[in-house]
């Protein structure tokens, strides 16, 4: 995948690229926000990752100019600014996703694997999700592991949903409060883990081979590995 | 102008006194003959009489029915049979016994004076009432506007009191006091707005200076715990990111507050269906709730709606529900409550926990401030403080009370206008 990177700290920005390239990503990268545009502008990448406060030109004003001229490439804003007005000004003016720094890598990861695949899978109309043994009709909203009917609660069901969709990717607690609970706001506590916990027990408990891992100081996995 | 006229007479009288002292009392008639011929129809009045009251000389045919013949002075009638013309000429005059009982009698006319007299009162009395009456009208006119522009003043500051700090106070350009202490306002309103946009700013700058840091600080964690291969080292920096995700989300908290603070109202009001918030928030806190054996009651009526941030109203919610099940002991009770009524929405939640004493009721509002009692729980006292700024916003109520035991918080909000 070719990435942009237009991100004015010069440690984030090594840690960014390093952590990328690591990942098998092509990464250019700028400090500045007109360098940034002009590569936004003239170069095809596959995602960009912007942040909003930059020299030269900032990271909105950037946004709103690729948009305008009709480029769809998906955009990862990060800031440092992440008030529910931020991130709504953010989405707004033509991102396709907001992460507040400090970020953790495998948020920024998780973030943009779901940012790509949402192009393509919205294309085609999925009614049913499987992963190893474990079956999801959407329509008939029946889960099953090996052949055994599992029986989810409507959240825990819009859970195991996300997770499939998104299986083999890092999740994270905050995307799952975005996507699943659709509020942005900032759990006192581990209430997430709860609900992850309920759901392990259900899909996982008399089954040998666990699906559903927690990725420590991120979140977690839906995985057959 | 009776002080004028008794001068007249008494000069006269001086006149007439020298002629007497030089001539006797021929010279005093001849004088006053001469006097009242030189002038028939003056104002001068003369009535010279031997004893009896029988005249000697003057203009006056008879002694006047008021006055005896005695030193002093005396005001009278001037009538068509004392000879004179026209009705209630008054005259002032100063009578004079002189020697062997003849009197003598000076004095003037005064009508015309007291015509004058008379227009002069006239013309002051009306012109007094005019002018009253002017005043009056001005006064009220005056005041009405001036009750005016003191309502608009305070109109527009309960607006900007409301948090439209933009709006300015209109001066009408006449320079006048009203005019000033528009101005005056204004220039105090846009001292104001500055110092928020400079504390927005600061607090922008922090965010961003302080946060990037940490992000460091983070990301270098985050690589540690990736390439760590020790089991024991990859426990101990997870720890370490946990605990700087715990101090950024204080820090975030901190940050949240002063800006919902600063801001003073809801950005972006949306008309929200706070039922199905509440039913929410207790779906996601539940299974918490259920992990401690705690039951919880619910008692939500459906279809309460009101005007405000979603996102805001569900993070009050979420902390209030959250303190509950933390502050409860295994076992204990939560009850839930939304209700609307004719004075707006209200929503409760009470506990059966620790509560919180009396006097520390106002203080768990403010910033760390935590209960000596739960110090040992974890949070990092910023959850009522946001919970306050919240309702504040949506220019709501938040009241403690005694569950007996354990807390009741109840949060009153406006039914949905804002």
């Amino acid at each position: 995948m070719r990435v942009l990177v237009i991100e004015d700290d010069k440690d984030v920005a090594a840690y960014l690229v390093k952590g990328l390239q690591e990942c098998d990503h092509v990464v250019d990268h700028t400090l500045d926000g007109k360098d940034g545009l002009l590569l936004a502008a003239s170069e095809q990448y596959d995602i960009m990752i912007i942040d909003r406060m930059l020299p030269g030109m900032d990271g909105l004003s950037i946004i709103k100019t690729v948009r305008a001229t009709g480029n769809r490439t998906p955009i990862l804003i990060l800031s440092a600014l992440g008030d529910v007005d931020d991130r709504v000004e953010g989405l707004r003016g033509g991102g396709d996703d907001y992460l507040t720094k400090p970020f953790s890598f495998t948020e920024l990861l998780a973030r943009m694997d779901a940012l790509l695949r949402r192009g393509s899978s919205q294309a085609e109309q999925v009614t049913s999700l499987n992963l190893a043994d474990l079956e999801m009709d959407l329509l008939s909203r029946v889960v099953k592991r090996g052949g055994q009917k599992i029986d989810l609660q409507p959240r825990e069901f819009r859970l195991l949903e996300y997770l499939m969709r998104h299986a083999e990717q890092v999740v994270t607690r905050t995307m799952l409060l975005e996507q699943v609970w659709d509020y942005h706001f900032d759990p006192q506590t581990n209430v997430i883990d709860v609900h992850i916990s309920r759901l392990r027990s259900k899909i996982d408990k008399e089954f040998d081979k666990p699906l559903l891992q927690t990725v420590r100081g991120a979140g977690y996995i839906l995985s057959e590995k | 102008m009776a002080d004028q006229t008794d001068e007249t007479i008494e000069a006269e009288i001086v006149g007439l006194a020298e002629q007497y002292s030089r001539q006797g009392v021929n010279g005093l008639i001849s004088v006053i003959r001469e006097r009242v011929a030189r002038d028939p129809n003056g104002k001068s009045l003369y009535l010279f009489t031997a004893r009896d009251y029988i005249k000697l000389a003057g203009n006056l045919d008879e002694w006047p029915d008021s006055a005896q013949v005695q030193d002093g002075w005396v005001n009278f009638q001037l009538d068509e049979q004392v000879g004179w013309e026209g009705n209630d000429h008054v005259a002032r005059a100063r009578i004079f016994v002189v020697q062997g009982g003849l009197g003598l009698l000076v004095g003037r006319d005064v009508h015309d004076l007291m015509v004058v007299k008379r227009l002069i009162e006239r013309a002051i009395n009306w012109g007094m009432g005019i002018t009253l009456a002017l005043a009056l009208i001005g006064g009220i006119m005056m005041s009405r506007s001036t009750a005016k522009r003191i309502e608009v003043i305070n109109q527009i500051s309960r607006k900007i009191m409301d948090g439209n700090l933009a709006l300015r106070i209109p001066g009408r350009g006449t320079g006048d006091d009203f005019d000033q202490l528009a101005e005056n306002l204004n220039q105090m309103l846009d001292r104001i707005v500055q110092l928020m946009d400079g504390i927005r700013h600061v607090s922008d700058n922090i965010a961003h200076d302080l946060r990037t840091p940490l992000t460091r600080l983070r990301n270098q964690l985050e690589s540690a715990l990736i390439s760590a291969e020790k089991e024991e080292d990859r426990e101990q920096i997870s720890t370490a990111v946990a605990e700087a995700d715990k101090l950024l989300s204080t820090f975030n908290a901190l940050l949240r507050i002063a800006r919902l603070e600063t801001g003073g109202k809801v950005a972006k009001p949306e008309a929200l269906d706070l039922s199905q918030l509440m039913c929410d928030a207790v779906e996601l806190y539940e299974a918490l709730a259920e992990d401690k054996n705690q039951t919880m009651t619910m008692n939500i009526q459906s279809g309460v709606t009101t005007l405000g941030d979603k996102d805001l109203l569900f993070q009050v919610m979420s902390n209030l529900i959250d303190n509950a099940i933390k502050y409860t002991p295994e076992g204990g009770k939560i009850s839930l409550q939304l209700i609307e009524s004719e004075e707006g929405v209200c929503f409760e939640v009470a506990d059966s926990g620790i509560g919180i004493p009396e006097d520390e009721k106002d203080k768990v509002f403010q910033r760390f401030y935590r209960v000596a009692k739960s110090r040992s729980l974890p949070g990092n006292g910023l959850g009522l403080s946001l919970v306050l700024a919240v309702i504040a916003m949506h220019k709501g109520e938040i009241n403690l009370a005694n569950a007996n035991p354990g807390l009741k918080v109840s949060v009153k909000l406006p039914k949905s206008e804002l």
